[in-house]
């Protein structure tokens, strides 16, 4: 029987900087044999990513062992016909090819989806781009800095008494992508399974992003309302924010939405006059006097450390938690239970918490084995293990150069 | 079901039914399921789900067919409505149970349990069944019970303290995302253990923790904190992963555009084709063109060239609408996009070409209303196109008569119990 949910699946990956190699993370977590091809003379972007390490041109990074635990690496020149060669060796081991270059640069090698039928007909190629492969602006040189603010989450995200908005940090759209592209994938795995058909996915970042924002579409399209930032206040929840509390940067996310919560908000804070104070007796009355609030509700938080109001609130059944930092992360007793991080020792990078995936399975593990690959680390082991390549045919292969 | 043939129209998950038992914690993850072919029962409460009191509303009518939030993430679903608290509920569940390939729930953890309806009892009833749980912060842990909310979940996973100014409070998105994140994740371990079933007979359960998910956003920033000892910052409009400060927001004549300034093979041509750009309008100096980019490492360079690099950039940029900006990005093959609206995003001529959108008719409002089409594009098993939420229990003759094959006596029984 199998161990892993998705042992025995073989993925030739072509991906690079943070939206694909994420995608296959889910795979290769789940048990996939995923062979990440890499180019030595163009290194990933994630590759170049600080901190990092290693000596000669075998570039390790923090967040490309983060990003690809679990992966192997095979160094391929691209540019060299021989290495073409292997590459389309790989296509044939396969049952998936995955890549998010722009648009195009698949078929510029010969790998395009025509060709890679051809050399394996039930063949899954799994495509991610920005904005697909198709339509005006497919061939848009774009990452997720700066998709995430074409999709619309950088216009949603912000203080409104300022004129521009700030957008989420790092580049959201790598995030929403990868879950919803590894769906369709094992969709098309369990598919091909059943028919022996292989097929062709495209997923455009945009648009599995887009997802993420329905009601806002919705609304636009009902109501002819533009959603807009709007700091942390909910359209209905009041208070609802973060608040800040006593030591250097340290704040509290409150959230109350009914009359229960309320009253016990106000005995907790001591204030059992706001229950008859009309400006925040009722829910309406407080959110017309949100920021009467919030500011009150700032001079009682400011004076207590964040883990006291959290465990005051919780206690009490109100929503409150702590504004963590990456500091607070490694320390959550939750965290520690849940083991969502794994420790990974990294031969350039030393031993540290590389992110795990957020489930569990009561039946087939899903913790992350081994850290992201050196680059072409597994070169050798790839031709000669998975492809099946004599020793002789191989050195000639690293003679002439395919490997880089 | 996993042996009847399977049609082109079916989409991935064609044969196969949902139990949705969700809240708005996994609405999305029943909604992506029936976009993918599944039968998606939502079962609600008699009287509807708590979702349907989600604004925004249509026409801002507070109305529980009218929620435009439980109508974006339950299209596509069937709805019936039970009771599962009480013995009659628990009991009908169980029979459907029977028959369905996965159940999804986001209680609090442990209630499931105490109904007698956990995944251990659903599963003596159909061992294939894949249970799928989402809940905040998982099925264990001193946190299982925390009392959460979206906001919670965003909080604690660590995106927050790194969104914001640095000296104003952290920020979410105001569109909250976490739950919507797990759902997504849900739905990634449930299609896994949908994997291994078919491989091995077995059913499973999978444990999500929206938490889990949230905290991803937060890229490499807590290994950085075990490995530098460094906890990563808000940098408002400046990214903070690398250290030192790079600018991602960058305002223009008429609001912002987002464009990062990366060193090496990664942002060589860009910064090339950028440079070429401010040339050809005058505004690029004999510095600017002299810089060897390919070997321009962000991490060493000195804050004085950064912040000439970016003077001039911020220079040329104000002297363009972000429109002009993002079609010249396109066609020079910068890495530029513009900060755009929803109301931007519904004029975009990319998604028009792709056939994105998905018209859907309500009858009931006597309106067609536009949501966001396929998440992805797939020769044979496509996403269905979507339709219109269901109303409350608009499907409980087809599951409790005909399929049940149960009385209208006995529903009107179960009615006056307020079980159905």
């Amino acid at each position: 029987m199998c161990r892993q949910a998705l042992e025995g699946v073989k993925i030739a990956d072509f991906t690079w900087a943070a939206a694909g190699p994420l995608t296959m993370s889910y795979l290769a977590h789940g048990g996939a044999t995923v062979v990440k091809i890499e180019s030595g003379t163009r290194s990933g972007a994630s590759r170049s990513f600080p901190p990092r390490g290693g000596e000669g041109g075998m570039i390790s990074s923090m967040m490309f062992s983060n990003d690809n635990s679990d992966k192997l690496s095979i160094s391929i020149n691209m540019k060299n016909p021989r290495g073409v060669e292997v590459a389309k060796k790989l296509v044939l081991w396969a049952d998936v090819v995955a890549e998010n270059f722009r648009p195009g640069t698949m078929e510029k090698w010969g790998l395009g989806y025509a060709e890679l039928k051809k050399i394996n007909p039930s063949i899954i190629m799994f495509r991610s781009s920005a904005r697909g492969q198709t339509g005006p602006d497919s061939k848009v040189a774009e990452n997720g800095i700066t998709l995430q603010s074409l999709t619309g989450f950088t216009s949603l995200t912000g203080y409104p008494d300022k004129n521009d908005p700030t957008p989420p940090w790092g580049a959201y759209t790598d995030l929403t992508a990868p879950a919803l592209g590894a769906v369709m994938l094992i969709g098309a795995l369990d598919y091909r399974a059943k028919t022996g058909k292989g097929q062709c996915l495209d997923l455009s970042q945009l648009e599995a992003g887009l997802q993420f924002l329905a009601p806002a579409i919705l609304d636009y399209h009902v109501n002819h309302l533009c959603a807009r930032r709007m700091g942390n206040a909910s359209s209905y929840g009041v208070p609802h924010g973060v608040y800040r509390c006593s030591g250097n940067d340290r704040w509290c996310a409150i959230a109350i939405f009914d009359d229960r919560e309320w009253k016990a908000f106000c005995r907790i804070m001591d204030k059992p006059e706001w229950l008859d104070d009309p400006r925040f007796a009722t829910a309406i009355a407080r959110k017309k006097n949100e920021s009467e609030l919030d500011h009150l509700i700032n001079e009682w938080t400011v004076k207590h450390p964040v883990e006291e109001i959290m465990n005051l609130l919780q206690d009490n059944n109100i929503s409150a938690g702590i504004v963590e930092n990456s500091a607070d992360i490694l320390n959550d007793p939750q965290i520690k239970e849940r083991q969502f991080f794994e420790k990974l020792e990294h031969p350039h990078l030393g031993s540290f918490f590389h992110h795990g995936v957020g489930f569990r399975l009561s039946k087939t593990p899903c913790n992350p084995r081994t850290p992201g690959p050196i680059l072409g680390q597994h070169t050798e082991h790839v031709c000669r293990e998975l492809l099946g390549l004599g020793k002789d045919e191989y050195e000639n292969l690293v003679d002439a150069g395919a490997f880089t | 079901m996993t042996n009847q043939k399977q049609d082109k129209n079916m989409g991935a998950l064609g044969p196969y039914r949902v139990l949705d038992l969700t809240d708005e914690k996994g609405f999305l993850c029943g909604r992506l399921m029936a976009d993918l072919g599944a039968e998606v029962i939502k079962i609600e409460p008699p009287g509807g789900d708590p979702g349907r009191s989600l604004p925004p509303f249509y026409k801002d009518d507070p109305h529980p067919e009218k929620s435009l939030y439980y109508l974006a993430y339950n299209a596509s679903k069937k709805s019936i409505t039970l009771d599962i608290e009480t013995t009659d509920g628990q009991d009908i569940f169980k029979k459907l149970v029977k028959t369905a390939d996965f159940v999804i729930e986001s209680y609090r953890p442990g209630h499931m349990d105490n109904l007698g309806l956990g995944y251990e009892d659903l599963s003596r009833i159909n061992p294939r069944v894949v249970v799928t749980s989402i809940s905040p912060f998982g099925q264990t842990g001193p946190y299982r019970n925390f009392h959460s909310f979206d906001l919670l979940c965003s909080a604690m996973s660590g995106h927050m303290f790194i969104t914001g100014d640095p000296d104003r409070a952290p920020l979410h998105i105001s569109l909250p995302q976490a739950y919507l994140l797990g759902s997504a994740e849900a739905l990634m371990a449930t299609m896994a253990a949908h994997y291994y079933r078919r491989k091995t007979g077995l059913g499973q359960h999978a444990d999500v923790a929206i938490r889990d998910a949230m905290i991803k956003t937060t890229v490499n920033t807590v290994p950085m904190w075990e490995y530098k000892n460094e906890i990563t910052k808000r940098g408002g409009v400046f990214w903070t992963l690398r250290g030192e400060k790079q600018r991602v927001l960058w305002p223009c004549k008429d609001g912002a555009v987002s464009f990062g300034m990366h060193g090496g093979g990664f942002g060589a041509k860009t910064n090339r084709e950028l440079v070429k750009w401010m040339d050809s309008e005058g505004m690029a100096s004999d510095f600017l063109k002299t810089i060897d980019w390919e070997n321009l490492d962000m991490e060493t360079a000195t804050p004085e060239l950064y912040n000439e690099l970016s003077d001039a950039i911020l220079r040329f940029f104000q002297t363009h609408t972000k429109k002009e900006l993002a079609r010249e990005a396109l066609d020079r093959g910068v890495m530029l996009s513009p900060v755009q609206t929803v109301a931007d995003i519904s004029e975009s001529t990319q998604l028009e070409a792709r056939d994105f959108w998905d018209e859907v008719e309500h009858w009931d409002l006597n309106v067609r209303i536009r949501y966001p089409g396929a998440f992805i594009q797939i020769t044979e098993t496509p996403c269905l196109k979507t339709t219109r939420a269901p109303h409350i229990g608009e499907h409980n003759e087809d599951i409790y008569i005909r399929e049940l094959k149960m009385t209208s006596e006995e529903l009107a029984i179960l009615s006056g119990a307020r079980v159905i």
